[in-house]
């Protein structure tokens, strides 16, 4: 690259694995009251922009974010791994976003920071959309790679492996674009020690739908279309039968696929 | 009162945790057979600054807190308590007098290579004739120039086939004095790798000194001062090794707690017979006050306060804990709990070391003792 890069990385707070995931009964949403963490999926996003900060230095990663307030806690970890700052959006009023709403949000606050290029996850670990990529990608009117397992910028260009399932498409789009990577990407490095120590003094903005030139009716629950009716338990399986291992569990599973043709 | 850790130390614990778990535990079980000691993990280690966490940021450390470091200790050792231990003594008995007791010079020349884990730390104070008593150490420290020639034979020191720096307590005109030597140094050679019960991960060598030549510069403090230095540098060692029986207690309750919802006799699980129930109680009880005690002794010393007697007091109890356990621990796992299958007999095995070193329980009684009843530092012989 001749030019220094700038490179947005979204990054989603989302509810710590470890917790057992609830739906508020009253507004059929997830309960995101407990322990959050970083998205697992998008630190493949932030380690392929750090690795090309670590070669050019450069190169700027501004973390953009939606989310409550405590998902800074979240973010910090992306500051510790080597991210230069974060922005936050964060609004009463965005509560509640479906993915229109949000891609609306973040499309805002990312052309706010004009970026060469805008990395993302696969997809979020509590929705599990992994469709806010091509949502962004249209509204900014951006190429858009997704499921990229590789990622090399070279004279104004982003070329990638695009994951299928017979092999690989590689693509190429011309910056400034969009890049959803695969978690096949890399290998998140560990935040340092110093690096969760200067954290804290670097810069962590949070900004509201009115900075970002929004009204509060175009996003959050009132700017999404999507409604949720009413969430249930998946419906018990039909035939099941359980195995208890007496040291003949194996012969009973193969007894038990061979009768109905599966194996 | 406030029982929170801060952002930033938990932060330094998930990383821990995190790094523990992917890359220590899954060879712990390896290393312990082999009797290897994991130098390259030491390097990994000091990439992520763990090597030295609590040591100030200007002589290459990471500039984080007491406690900070005693919960990455806890993570380290119960995923590998040789590993825990290795960094103990790096850290607290190495680097930390160096930090404490060194000159300008001294911090700048020695300090660095140790916290960036080029070298590794070691501490050799204890001799075949000189333990708990360790102001009786014979090794000597004879004039020579402008400097000394030291010789004796040291026991026992943690690292001492893989350190690069070595801080020796030797005997002189003026009574002992601590000094830093290199690994380089012609006349100083560990030797004689000993075959222990458990803690396979760790080395521990003798360290025979023939002549070994420490100039002044080397000189850690002033001269017939070493023994203050050895006891001050104990005072924070000791909350190190609680942080290690505390992180062996644990790897012992969580593998306990998670085998009993799991195996089944007589048609139910054994979590559900009371006799299993009460001993899981006990354990998680017991784990969490000594868990308190550990990080108030922590906390005391980031305060700048007395921690003596806090230190040996969690030292007493939580070794305790982690034997008596890690013994448990097996009785759950039954016959499984016997056999290499399961980690909970190396539990057992690196737990009773922590009620040995840096002060046996008998000598961190008699340090609480002293405290409480008031008695001075000399009524009774300074124990290591
Ligand atoms: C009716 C409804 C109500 C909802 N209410 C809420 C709510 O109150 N609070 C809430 O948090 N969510 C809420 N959600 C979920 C929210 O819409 C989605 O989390 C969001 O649109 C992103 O979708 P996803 O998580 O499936 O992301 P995916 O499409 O799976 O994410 C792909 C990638 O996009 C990026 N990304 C996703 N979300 C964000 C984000 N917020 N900030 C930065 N980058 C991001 C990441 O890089 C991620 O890897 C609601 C959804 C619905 C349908
Ligand atoms: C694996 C391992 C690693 C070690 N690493 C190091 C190291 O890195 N550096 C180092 O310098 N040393 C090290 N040591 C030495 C360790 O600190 C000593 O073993 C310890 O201080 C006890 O000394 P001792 O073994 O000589 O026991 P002794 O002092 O001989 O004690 C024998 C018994 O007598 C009891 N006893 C002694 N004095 C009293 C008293 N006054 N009142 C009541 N009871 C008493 C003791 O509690 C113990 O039960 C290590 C030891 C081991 C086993």
């Amino acid at each position: 690259m001749l030019a220094p890069v700038k490179i947005a990385v979204c990054m989603k707070e989302v509810p710590d694995a470890s917790a057992t995931k609830r739906i508020d009964p009253q507004t059929l949403r997830l309960d995101r009251s407990g322990d959050g963490t970083l998205n697992e999926f998008d630190t493949h996003a932030l380690e392929e922009a750090l690795r090309v900060k670590d070669a050019s230095s450069e190169t700027e990663v501004v973390v953009v974010s939606m989310g409550p307030g405590k998902a800074m806690d979240s973010l910090r970890k992306a500051l510790a791994m080597g991210a230069d700052r974060v922005v936050l959006v964060t609004d009463e009023a965005a509560a509640g976003s479906d993915l229109i709403a949000t891609s609306k949000v973040l499309a805002k606050a990312l052309e706010r920071e004009s970026p060469d290029l805008i990395v993302l996850g696969q997809q979020a670990g509590d929705s599990d959309g992994a469709v806010l990529w091509a949502a962004l990608a249209d509204r900014l009117r951006l190429p858009m790679i997704s499921q990229a397992a590789s990622l090399e910028l070279r004279e104004g260009k982003a070329r990638s492996k695009r994951q299928t399932e017979y092999g690989y498409d590689v693509i190429e789009a011309a910056l400034p674009c969009v890049v959803a990577v695969s978690d096949a990407i890399n290998e998140p490095r560990y935040p340092s020690l110093k690096g969760i120590m200067g954290a804290k003094k670097k810069p962590q903005e949070t900004v509201s739908l009115v900075d970002l030139g929004l009204a509060g009716d175009e996003v959050g629950a009132a700017g999404s279309r999507t409604e949720v009716y009413a969430l249930g338990e998946p419906a018990a399986r039909g035939e099941t039968q359980r195995i208890e291992d007496e040291g003949d569990a194996a012969e009973k599973i193969i007894e038990y696929l061979s009768a109905r043709k599966i194996l | 009162m406030d029982f929170e850790l801060s952002a930033e130390q938990r932060e330094i614990q998930a990383l821990a945790r995190e790094l523990a778990e992917a890359e220590i535990e899954p060879h712990a079980a390896a290393w312990d057979r082999e009797h290897r000691f994991p130098r390259e993990l030491f390097g990994r280690l000091a990439e992520l600054g763990l090597m030295a966490v609590c040591i100030p940021e200007d002589l290459g450390g990471a500039g984080a807190d007491f406690l900070s470091y005693i919960l990455v200790l806890e993570e380290l050792s119960r995923a590998d308590a040789g590993v825990g231990v290795a960094v103990a003594v790096h850290t607290s008995a190495t680097t930390l007098p160096l930090v404490r007791f060194g000159t300008d010079e001294q911090k700048k020349e020695l300090v660095p290579p140790l916290a960036r884990g080029e070298r590794i730390g070691a501490f050799a104070l204890t001799e075949a004739g000189s333990g708990s008593d360790a102001a009786a150490l014979r090794t000597r420290a004879e004039p020579d120039g402008d400097g000394w020639r030291i010789t004796g034979v040291k026991q026992w020191t943690t690292n001492g086939a893989y350190a690069g720096t070595f801080l020796v307590f030797a005997r002189g005109e003026a009574g002992i004095s601590a000094f830093v030597l290199d690994a380089e140094t012609e006349g100083l050679k560990p030797t004689g790798e000993h075959t222990k019960l458990g803690l396979h991960s760790s080395s521990t060598t003798d360290l025979v000194l023939d002549g070994a030549y420490a100039p002044r510069a080397r000189l850690l403090g002033e001269e017939g001062k070493g023994f203050h230095i050895a006891m001050a540098t104990l005072d924070g060692g000791r909350i190190g090794i609680a942080a290690q029986a505390l992180g062996i207690a644990r790897a012992a309750y969580e593998l306990s707690r998670g085998y009993a919802l799991e195996r089944r006799q007589f048609g139910q699980r054994i979590a559900d017979f009371q006799a299993i129930q009460w001993k899981l109680a006990d354990m998680a009880t017991e784990l969490d006050a000594a868990r308190l005690l550990v990080y108030r002794a922590a906390w005391l010393r980031d305060r700048g306060e007395p921690h003596g007697e806090a230190g040996a007091k969690a030292k007493l109890y939580v070794s305790s804990v982690a034997r008596r356990h890690t013994g448990e621990a097996i009785q759950i796992l039954g016959g499984y709990g016997y056999t290499k299958e399961f980690p909970a007999e190396r539990y057992y095995r690196d737990a009773k070391i922590t009620e040995i070193y840096e002060g046996t329980s008998e000598i961190q009684r008699l340090v609480i003792a002293r405290s409480i009843l008031g008695l001075g530092e000399r009524a009774v012989p300074t124990p290591a």
